[in-house]
């Protein structure tokens, strides 16, 4: 078991070197440079910022420049968006606000989307498994945008007699979370319902659960302690990077709700060309969903007993 | 003791039907009107060939498929009893010339609902062993919890203690160690996989245990040993069998009495000794002659009866007697009516137009 993990967390700081090189390489790789704005800046500036910051020198150099800061745990700092400002304390301070989002909204979506799975699964062919079929496709199907947007419009007063909610997110009052996470939460919501239902049929159609019947066992105990456990394997696979894409925030939802999150900082550090915050978010990410595997892998043994992980798996 | 009280399980007219989606009528007619009875301490076999609802009739029985119609008494108390929900109809289908023909189907009749009967007292008395070991044992449990699980259910055991020790009884009465307890059951071979599901079946003390091929999946060493520790476990428990199996020669030599499915229907009953000494009905006849006879003498000299094409489909069976496409002794009535159950000798029944 030791051993085993000590070789994942070797292979962990791998991936993450690989990604690190591979972002880097891609992003100076992008045309367009992170001064440019609508006054362009002379060539003497440019030329100026360039060497403050150290992009005068050749790729290699930076990006070992950049790898032997990050071995210190310096990020380095924001070269656009917030300018002079570490990179690794805009992360700590944007992260706790997409992350308890993010967590309500995957809190829900499990908690209700794998009992409608189990429903479904149970009550398959009915009425029931067609209406939370359609839902899901929904669901599914839909971009993020458009239930954002249908929420913020229903609930803020777009609807006379609805409005609920606050249109502009306010951190700390609890009204501001309910539509964002709604939001947030409902494709993983459909999804692992879905997966679930499919787990879930897979399951409850083995002898097994025969067995259990013929222990004169109730529908319920047969569905939640035989079926789900053996069921569960294909919702962990999924939960797993889930969990690490929703707590570092959704930029739609977070754009549209206007949240001061991570998730927004993904999408315009590059379209800003902010060097470092492109590579501190990007690492973080990445990290963040290694160890999110890592967990998920620790987590079969713990479901599934027939899986031996000192044996690679099998 | 009575006669009533000599009979552990009764049933009567039993049908199971299984609905398929998108076709209208009964869907798969598994088991067709079945009737039999089981005596305290016999083993009742059963046998037919793959797809006749041999399965279907053990766990319809035990309520594990809920049946379509029919009634089940259990030692004199009824578990389940419903009206056939069907009714037959002449309507004009179109053939397959494209032509309207009149022909009679099944159409759904509505019916009052069966009266509901916890089963919980009855799954402590009736049990099942499964065909296949290792699919009928939870992989998330261990051997422990998987026998412990139908202590607790029934509140068997008042101690924890009481509940080890129970466990480890039933483990060594089925031949495994009592270490075996705490293992997985992908840990086990398919012959102790099938132990421990003959323990779990035990662990309520139950007078009836319907033996589903409990050897059919197994060794053909093991499969001897399995069926010794079944007969032992008889004697010593005075257990109640419905075994069934395709092999005839296994249950040839475990069963009191003997009967034979064909599609959905039971279409010879009889003592053990009396169907193979004296088979009535053509089916049997065709079945018993396909039994392969270890000495090539007189397995030459044996005339082999083949049936001629294929069993037909339970979605679709042969109007009339279900055997009758088959039968080389078809006769117009037998495609016109169904063949009732008669007792053709004492303790003989056969389902055949042409015993009169």
């Amino acid at each position: 078991m030791t051993k085993y993990v000590l070789k994942r967390v070797l292979m962990a700081v791998i991936t993450l070197f690989v990604v690190i090189c591979l972002t880097f390489f891609l992003m100076n790789a992008v045309p367009g440079t992170p001064w440019l704005s609508e006054k362009t800046p002379s060539e003497a500036t440019i030329a100026a910022l360039n060497e403050k910051y150290g992009l005068d020198k050749p790729l290699i150099v930076q990006l070992g420049k950049y790898l032997e800061n990050l071995a210190h745990l310096d990020f380095g700092n924001s070269i656009k968006m917030q300018k002079d400002r570490p990179v690794l304390e805009i992360i700590l301070t944007m992260f706790p606000i997409s992350a308890s989002i993010g967590a309500i909204a995957i809190l829900w979506a499990i908690l209700v989307g794998v009992p409608l799975g189990c429903l479904a699964a149970y009550r398959r062919g009915t009425w029931v498994d067609s209406l939370l079929r359609v839902i899901c496709t929904i669901g599914i199907s839909m971009p993020g945008f458009v239930i954002a947007t249908m929420l913020l419009h229903a609930f803020t007063g777009g609807i006379e007699g609805l409005k609920f909610f606050p249109t502009i997110f306010q951190q700390g009052t609890a009204k501001s979370y309910v539509l964002p996470c709604l939001a947030l939460g409902f494709y993983p919501m459909c999804y692992l319902s879905r997966q679930t239902r499919t787990a879930m049929l897979d399951a409850i159609n083995q002898e097994y659960i025969k067995t259990a019947r013929a222990k004169g066992l109730r529908n319920k105990t047969i569905i939640f302690k035989h079926a789900l456990r053996n069921a569960l394997i294909p919702v962990i696979t999924y939960l797993g990077p889930q969990i690490a894409f929703t707590l570092c925030g959704g930029f739609v939802v977070e754009t549209v709700f206007t949240i001061p999150g991570l998730g927004r900082y993904f999408v315009s550090s590059i379209s800003n060309r902010d060097y470092p915050l492109i590579m501190g978010t990007t690492i973080f990410l990445a990290a963040f969903i290694i160890v999110m595997n890592l967990i998920v892998d620790l987590l079969y043994k713990l479901v599934d007993p027939r899986i031996n992980l000192a044996k690679g798996g099998e | 003791m009575s006669e009533k009280n000599d009979i552990l399980v009764q049933v009567d007219h039993l049908t199971k039907y299984f609905p398929v989606k998108g076709m209208k009528g009964p869907g798969v007619q598994a088991v067709e009107d079945v009737s039999l009875f089981i005596k305290r301490g016999e083993t009742l076999g059963l046998v037919g060939e793959s797809g006749c609802g041999k399965t279907t009739l053990g766990r319809t029985i035990l309520r594990l498929h809920e049946p379509t119609s029919g009634k089940i008494v259990y030692d004199g108390k009824p578990i389940y009893e419903h009206q056939y929900p069907f009714e037959a109809k002449t309507m004009s289908v179109k053939g397959a010339d494209g032509a309207m023909h009149p022909e009679t189907v099944l159409v759904k009749k509505p019916v009052p609902r069966p009266k509901s009967v916890d089963m919980l007292p009855y799954r402590r008395k009736m049990q099942i062993i499964f065909q296949d070991p290792s699919a009928s044992l939870d992989p998330r449990m261990t051997v422990g919890e998987i026998i412990g699980e139908a202590l607790d259910i029934h509140k068997l055991c008042s101690s924890k203690t009481e509940r080890t020790e129970r466990i480890k009884e039933l483990l060594s009465m089925v031949g495994l160690n009592t270490e075996h307890a705490n293992r997985y059951p992908h840990e086990f071979s398919g012959g102790q996989q099938q132990r421990v599901g003959i323990a779990r079946a035990l662990a309520v003390r139950p007078e009836f245990i319907v033996c589903d091929e409990p050897i059919s999946a197994l060794d053909v060493s093991i499969q001897s040993q399995v069926v010794n520790m079944l007969e032992d476990m008889q004697q010593d428990l005075g257990l109640t069998y419905l075994f069934i199996a395709h092999d005839l020669s296994v249950v040839r030599h475990i069963s009191n009495r003997i009967g034979v499915m064909y599609l959905g229907t039971l279409v010879e009953l009889a003592e053990s000794y009396e169907l193979n000494r004296n088979p009535i009905h053509p089916y049997t006849k065709t079945l018993l002659s396909a039994v392969p006879v270890p000495d090539p003498q007189v397995s030459r000299s044996r005339q082999r009866i083949v049936l001629e094409g294929d069993i037909p489909s339970p979605m679709n069976p042969p109007k009339g007697c279900r055997f009758h496409t088959r039968c080389p002794y078809a006769t117009e009535k037998c495609k016109e009516a169904v063949p009732q159950l008669k007792e053709h000798a004492p303790g003989h029944w056969a389902a055949c137009h042409l015993l009169g």
